[in-house]
């Protein structure tokens, strides 16, 4: 499945390369992609354990740039 | 300006009283460091705050940490009496001042992107039992009928039931004359419609409608990256913990030889704030995005990143004959029997011909004219590339090319028209022929020769059609090779031969109209297709998708890579070259603080300034 999901007070563009490259090290994620400039992260994971997924990156994303927020 | 920014603003300008007010005050000592306390404070405590955090959540070499570090180190040289306070605070507020305005400046990029894709419909308004309830786009199904008044988007793709009225597709083509639809025509989500009431039945849900996919092409072009910000990437992972470990050894070691401990320290200070590679991480990826993005105002859309990079490099174009160059709408403009009238061959022809959907075909029945009495045809096949066999009023009728009439042995001969001729033969017997000819697109030979102008070194053609046909077109529009007479299949195989003759680093692009050529699409290095108002094949095969039939739009997209790419390089080489010049000079004492920090943030504003340059590709 692919979605895309909206990013708030993502305000470096480093970060957002560092935030992408931690995604695509989450097991079960197939390709991700973290745009600094449209402000959107981008997905595509396994199906079965999106919410667990989900979950992991949320917590990836507090620890490199805790200010930004990712609307689920 | 958005709340943070303002708040920004005040914080800035507070500082910098407190920093006067401090320069001013005649303390020294301790007093002294302690009145500047207050405006570095004021400035930097977000800084310090987030340094903190950040290191507690294991990210070191974050530009929070470099900044806090230079400028705490900054206070601290000065509080052994080389530096100054002064220098401290005012790098940070430098830095905080870069940082506003490199928000600034993204934020306005991205909103004048968002205008540009500013084709999303609010709302559509649906008939419910004969009242007009206005709904999300999303929830209209096929076959609704809509009303779209005069001013309002087109919602979702569908048919004019009533009204009459011109659209303006400027958003979608970057054409500014608006086109005219009557009952029976298709209009197209994302259009504006200008005049007059329009009622509509839907035809497609809004997922599938042309202004859903449009987004979604364009918002995920950032997704697939191009060679030159994979690069940034990279050489970001491995230059910052460089620089820093520099710095580290740069603190330590040459004292220990020399000493004076804090000129080396600030040394080392200077290279931690030139190690951030925001300017480059920020403005490559903008530039592109500009680039992408003016050039959908063009009407040219383009998948991502990497194929704006290819299409710059473009030394061999490919084009496909029919609905590319020319128009694809063919007339007949001869009529040659041998053994019956030319209303009976024409007939003949026709009846043969009536339910294939070819543009000979259509050409065939327009020519024609009258209601044709299907009844008559029976066992219709349809040979590709060849033409078709089918059974009228009870008789084999054999309507085809040159190879087709070789394949069932039957007599024929060429015509002195040029063209496409299809012969005709009745139950084995050659009965005549007709010519169709198809007409050239008015701005075909410009656009042959603009794309010379963009260094293309060679162009060819390639077609289905006759020899005779293909040359001719050949040499009105000055291609530098055709070749004729080619099935589907043997496209590919030509364009596979053409991309072992180029050179190394050139690529091959191939435009065609994305019916029947989509294996080629895929095949070509960048496959461009025309005319993707309506044909879903074309916006899902092809890399790069010209919304009007254009061909001269393919040398305006070169001309915008290129454009695209050149801002690129000048941020790579203005960027690492300033950082490395500080780089160099810091070792022997000629560079200060105050350029380590314009090579940081003055050069990441720059850079973001001539990345913003890309969005006005295109715009004349």
């Amino acid at each position: 499945m692919k979605k895309t999901y909206k990013l708030t007070d993502l305000d470096c563009a480093h970060c957002a390369a560092k935030m992408e490259t931690a995604i695509k090290k989450i097991d079960g994620v197939n390709d991700a992609t973290v745009s600094f400039l449209t402000q959107k992260l981008t997905l595509d994971a396994d199906d079965s354990r999106w919410e667990d997924i989900l979950k992991q990156i949320v917590k990836a994303c507090k620890r490199i740039e805790p200010d930004c927020v990712i609307h689920l | 300006m958005t709340r943070k920014q303002k708040k920004m603003v005040v914080r800035i300008a507070a500082s910098v009283l407190l920093l006067v007010g401090a320069v001013l005050v005649p303390y020294e000592g301790v007093w002294r460091f302690a009145l500047f306390l207050p405006a570095y404070f004021v400035i930097g405590w977000d800084v310090l705050w987030k340094a903190a955090r950040n290191i507690a959540h294991g990210q070191v070499f974050d530009e929070n940490f470099l900044m806090a570090l230079a400028t705490v180190g900054a206070f601290c040289t000065g509080f052994f009496g080389e530096g100054e306070y002064p220098e401290a605070v005012f790098v940070m507020v430098f830095y905080q001042v870069g940082e506003l305005f490199q928000s600034y400046a993204v934020g306005k990029s991205r909103k004048s992107i968002a205008a540009l894709m500013d084709i999303r419909p609010d709302s559509a308004n649906v008939e419910r039992e004969g009242k007009l309830v206005p709904v999300d786009p999303e929830e209209v199904a096929v076959g609704d009928t809509i009303t779209v008044k005069a001013g309002e988007k087109v919602p979702l793709d569908g048919v004019v039931l009533e009204g009459t009225s011109l659209v303006n597709t400027s958003a979608l083509t970057g054409e500014s004359v608006p086109r005219r639809v009557a009952p029976g025509d298709d209009v197209i989500s994302g259009c504006v419609n200008q005049s007059g009431l329009l009622r509509v039945r839907v035809t497609k849900a809004y997922e599938e409608s042309t202004v859903a996919k449009i987004l979604d092409l364009v918002e995920n072009a950032s997704a697939k990256k191009a060679r030159a910000e994979n690069f940034i990437t990279r050489f970001a992972r491995y230059y910052t913990p460089v620089v820093v470990l520099c710095a580290a050894v740069l603190a330590i070691v040459p004292p220990l030889f020399l000493g004076g401990w804090a000129g080396w320290v600030e040394k080392a200070l200077i290279f931690l704030v030139v190690s951030c590679p925001c300017a480059l991480v920020i403005s490559v990826p903008l530039s592109f995005f500009g680039g992408i993005g003016g050039a959908s105002r063009q009407g040219i859309l383009v998948k991502g990143g990497n194929y704006l990079e290819t299409l710059a490099n473009t030394e061999v174009v490919v084009f496909d004959k029919t609905g590319t160059l020319t128009k694809g709408v063919f007339n007949v403009t001869a009529i040659h029997p041998e053994e019956c009238s030319e209303r009976g061959l024409l007939e003949l022809a026709a009846l043969a011909e009536s339910y294939s959907d070819h543009p000979i075909s259509k050409s065939l029945k327009e020519a024609w004219g009258k209601e044709l009495d299907t009844s008559r045809v029976g066992r219709v096949e349809e040979l590709s590339g060849r033409g078709v066999r089918a059974q009228v009023d009870g008789r084999t009728v054999c309507a085809g090319n040159d190879t087709f009439m070789e394949e069932i042995g039957v007599k024929w001969h060429p015509c002195h028209h040029v063209g496409t001729t299809v012969h005709v033969a009745v139950d084995g017997k050659y009965i005549g022929h007709l010519v169709i000819s198809d007409e050239i697109k008015p701005d075909a030979r410009d656009a042959i020769a603009a794309l010379k102008a963009q260094g293309v070194t060679k162009t060819v053609m390639l077609t289905g059609d006759a020899r005779a046909v293909g040359e001719q077109v050949a040499r009105d529009l000055g291609l530098d090779q055709v070749y004729t007479q080619l099935l589907p299949g043997d496209k590919v195989a030509k364009v596979e031969a053409l991309l072992k003759e180029k050179s190394r680093k050139g690529k091959l692009a191939f435009v065609g109209d994305g019916i029947n050529d989509a294996p080629v699409l895929s095949r070509a290095d960048i496959g461009i297709a025309m005319g993707a108002l309506g044909s879903d094949a074309a916006i899902e095969a092809a890399d790069i998708v010209l919304m009007d039939d254009k061909p001269s739009k393919i040398a305006k997209a070169m001309e915008i890579s290129k454009r695209t790419l050149g801002i690129v390089r000048q941020n790579i080489v203005f960027a690492l070259g300033v950082k490395l010049l500080v780089l160099a000079l810091t070792p022997f004492g000629l560079s200060n603080m105050w350029e380590a920090v314009f090579a940081d943030v003055g050069v990441t504003v720059i850079a973001i300034l001539n990345a913003s340059r890309a969005l006005q590709a295109g715009r004349k």
